[in-house]
């Protein structure tokens, strides 16, 4: 059975500076993957080309066996695939159940039978089921600019899953939410991955959320993978010690 | 006839060069860079009209106040507060500015051409077989000079260095001391220098008229892009290129549709080679 | 509160013209069409961020279509098709290539391509009569009402003023209105939900010129004498102001904005050549201290309000 993802030998380099040299993992459903690593360690840059903001000066990626390598974002998202961003990235204008609807209309159908077709095609109520799942209720109709941090991280992630998506990668979920949301966030990404077999790749700094929600990880370092496993062997693994700790 | 293409061609590359150079420094696209053509030359009218002076001190005064306005006002009143709010209020800005400028000379000084004195012999020479005109010599031999000096600054002096670097990565810059404000302000005096010269070279050749800045700003911006938006050399050989193909059509073939060239390339250049002649790819940016 | 708002300046707007001379009702005329043209550009600048300095001469396509057609007897009606239609492709056709380079080319390119109409219309007398324009273009009669008087005319545009308002409306609050609105605050997110900001860009500056053709159908026999020089850069700058000084992004921004071209040079008469001056360094101005144009200056003064009451007590 394919891999959900499939990354195989990814180079990037930036004028001579190699961000990602060789990095090569495959991703299966229902998996949590976690991507840790210190900084500069290439998180981002294999992100971002994962999700066809920069296209790789090598290598190839794989969707359930289908090169996608530099396929725009916008495709990606017809292919199942989403993203949550590191700085927020919800519409402050809009209230949180327009920026639900806003990420799921352009999943299906073309352009022009979203003009003439019928208004709503159940997004309303897609939207109205993920505001319950997420605990948003009571500001659904809020500006999205409203309201705290905390709750803006929620509808991001919340928004990546609007279309449905099988896969879905992460960038720092946790970064800068309270700690007391925390718990929530993590049982919330958790209930999603068993109900709708979706599959995550995390990246983040936050060890004790990494370590309590993935099912595997892997360990970046200057743009290769150093270790690889479930979080109690990755705990212990001498190498990301070091690398982490400096030597 | 190549000579006088390249000699426009010369004229071109200067203000095309200047007009890259506030791009790359400070995001600036700068629709007036035309108008910061058609300006200095009416300094310099005002300053002998006006001040009495003799026409190599209204040159001298005609820089000195392109420096100030079109380099030191134009960064502190029209750019510093607009661009807070982003590139695109700042561009509607510079389209105002050029609409004022216009109108100001219009209004203030005449709305027909005015003759403008040239600091050269406007003679012909006997070359060989041909015929070449004093005038064409000393714009190309002033502009290959303009670049030389600007490029010799640029690369080889310690200020030139810095203001490279912050072109390339102010955020960087900065981390490494670099006082970026006082960079950028020194592009924009550099650009006021560089459309000041284009100014006292094409000036008398095409008069002095509030219009001119129309068509000087579109062949800028072609040229610019023609040549690669985020390379001085390429702005270079854009307006080379422009200067040569507008003369050689203006001769041969219809002088009526001279002014579509800079279109015809535009759209040439963005169907085979977006990155124009000598730009390089630009990576599909995050 | 808008709604009641709304009404309001449309009873203003219908009740206008009686008791002006012929000349006022020439602007408010002048006015309704401009605005036409002026929504267009705000979807193209507004909505999907793109600067166009094509859209008069959008405008002179569509009047020339209809000076050419309603001069040779055919329905102004075919008019209003065929310029929408025309400006619509030619929208297409150049936003993209300039689009699948780079976000800020399309720019350049409407530059250039304005230049090029002109020279156009002035050269190719064969069609256009060149310089020496085309006069004598005709107001419709539609269904036994004539539109020949001035204040018969200005209902005629009004109406269609009505119709593209309305059109525009919907237009905006499908989804396709939304992926403008996402794609205007935040491309990165909005690409990354699937929407194809390229494709929506480009569909916005091509039903925006679209509108600008629209607009120019009606000018000419506002007009009744076109000719070559009135749809030069000069009218794209003013449009541009127009959307940029009312607010741009904001559905009624060119209704004001428009309002303020048209009127401006009329209060500012006493000045004579300075007051395109004086708009110009208004409109710096404006933009150093609130881009939102004007309509976001009124929503800050209605925002800061309570706090001015506040502080007073």
């Amino acid at each position: 059975m394919a891999a959900v993802l499939q990354v195989r030998d990814l180079r990037k380099s930036f004028g001579g500076i190699g961000a990602v040299n060789g990095v090569s993992f495959a991703v299966h459903e229902g998996e949590i993957l976690g991507l840790i690593g210190p900084n500069g360690s290439g998180k981002s840059t294999l992100f971002n080309c994962i999700l066809g903001q920069l296209a790789p000066s090598s290598g190839e990626v794989r969707i359930d066996g289908r090169p996608i390598t530099g396929t725009r974002p916008c495709d990606l998202n017809r292919l199942g695939i989403g993203r949550t961003f590191q700085l927020l990235q919800v519409f402050p204008q809009l209230s949180v159940r327009e920026n639900l609807v806003l990420a799921g209309q352009e999943h299906e159908g073309g352009m022009w039978s979203r003009l003439f077709g019928p208004r709503d095609a159940g997004l309303g109520a897609a939207a109205n089921r993920m505001i319950e799942f997420f605990r948003l209720t009571a500001l659904a109709d809020e500006r999205a600019g409203a309201l705290s941090y905390g709750q803006q991280k929620l509808l991001d992630v919340a928004m990546a899953f609007m279309s449905g998506p099988r896969l879905v990668l992460l960038d720092e979920p946790a970064g800068g939410v309270n700690p007391t949301m925390l718990g929530g966030l993590r049982e919330r990404l958790k209930a999603i991955n068993q109900t709708a077999r979706a599959t995550f790749v995390v990246i983040e700094h936050n060890m004790e959320f990494v370590m309590s929600l993935c099912t595997r990880i892997l360990v970046l370092a200057e743009g290769r993978i150093i270790a690889q496993g479930s979080p109690e062997e990755i705990r212990n693994d001498r190498a990301v010690i070091e690398a982490y700790l400096g030597n | 006839m190549l000579l006088a293409g390249l000699a426009t061609g010369g004229i071109y590359s200067l203000v095309a060069i200047g007009f890259v150079l506030l791009w790359q420094t400070s995001q600036t696209i700068n629709f007036a860079q035309g108008e910061f053509v058609m300006l200095p030359a009416f300094f310099v009218l005002a300053a002998m009209k006006f001040g009495g002076l003799s026409f190599a001190a209204a040159m001298g005064v005609g820089l000195a106040v392109s420096l100030l306005v079109l380099g030191l006002l134009f960064k502190r009143l029209v750019v510093d507060p607009v661009i807070r709010h982003g590139v695109l209020p700042l561009v509607i800005s510079t389209i105002a500015l050029a609409i004022l400028m216009k109108e100001g000379v219009k209004e203030f000084y005449a709305a027909d051409a005015q003759p403008f004195p040239a600091a050269w012999a406007t003679t012909n020479l006997q070359v060989g077989g041909a015929v070449v005109s004093v005038q064409n010599l000393v714009i190309i031999a002033v502009a290959v000079l303009a670049v030389v000096a600007l490029q010799y600054f640029l690369g080889a002096t310690r200020t030139g260095r810095r203001m490279q670097a912050t072109a390339q990565n102010p955020l960087l810059a900065r981390v490494l001391g670099i006082p970026v404000g006082r960079m950028v302000l020194y592009t924009f005096l550099i650009n006021a220098g560089l459309v000041a010269l284009a100014s006292f070279l094409v000036s008398p050749i095409y008069l002095a008229k509030f219009t001119n800045g129309e068509t000087l700003g579109l062949v800028a911006f072609v040229a610019a892009i023609v040549g690669g938006f985020n390379q001085v050399r390429g702005a270079i050989a854009g307006g080379l290129l422009l200067g040569v193909a507008d003369n050689f059509v203006a001769a041969y073939l219809s002088a009526q549709y001279r002014a579509a060239i800079p279109l015809l390339l535009l759209i040439a250049v963005i169907l085979w080679r977006p990155q124009g002649l000598l730009g390089r790819a630009e990576e599909r940016s995050v | 509160m808008k709604k009641a708002l709304a009404l309001a300046v449309l009873a203003l707007v219908v009740a206008a013209p009686f008791g002006l001379k012929p000349y006022g009702i020439y602007l408010l005329s002048l006015w309704a069409v401009m605005t036409i043209a002026a929504i267009g550009l705000n979807l193209t600048l507004g909505y999907a961020g793109q600067i166009s300095l094509a859209q008069a001469s959008f405008v002179g396509i569509g009047a020339y279509t209809a000076a050419l057609l309603t001069t040779q007897g055919w329905p102004l009606g075919a008019a209003f098709a065929l310029a929408a239609l025309l400006c619509f492709v030619i929208g297409w056709l150049l936003g993209y290539p300039a689009l699948r380079v780079a976000h800020h080319y399309l720019a350049f390119v409407t530059l250039a391509f304005a230049t090029l109409v002109y020279l156009i219309l002035r050269n190719e007398e064969w069609l256009t009569r060149g310089v020496y324009g085309i006069s004598g273009i005709p107001r419709p009669t539609l269904l036994g009402w004539s539109t020949k008087a001035p204040l018969d005319f200005y209902f005629f545009c009004l109406g269609v003023l009505v119709l593209a308002s309305a059109a525009a409306w919907w237009l905006l609050r499908s989804p396709w209105g939304r992926a403008f609105t996402a794609l205007r605050e935040n491309p990165i997110r909005a690409s990354s939900l699937g929407i194809d900001t390229r494709r929506y860009t480009l569909m916005a500056f091509a039903i925006g010129s679209a509108l600008g053709g629209i607009a120019g159908v009606l000018y000419a026999p506002l007009v009744q004498f076109i000719e070559p020089t009135a749809f030069t850069l000069g009218l794209s700058f003013n449009l541009l102001l127009m959307v940029i000084v009312g607010g741009a992004g904001r559905f009624a921004g060119p209704f004001l904005g428009a309002a303020v071209s048209v009127l401006l040079p009329e209060w500012l008469r006493f000045s004579e050549g300075l007051y395109l001056m004086i708009y110009a360094v208004f409109v710096i101005v404006l933009l150093a201290f609130c881009p939102s144009g004007l309509l976001g200056l009124a929503e800050r003064l209605r925002d800061s309000w309570p706090r001015f009451f506040k502080s007073a007590t």
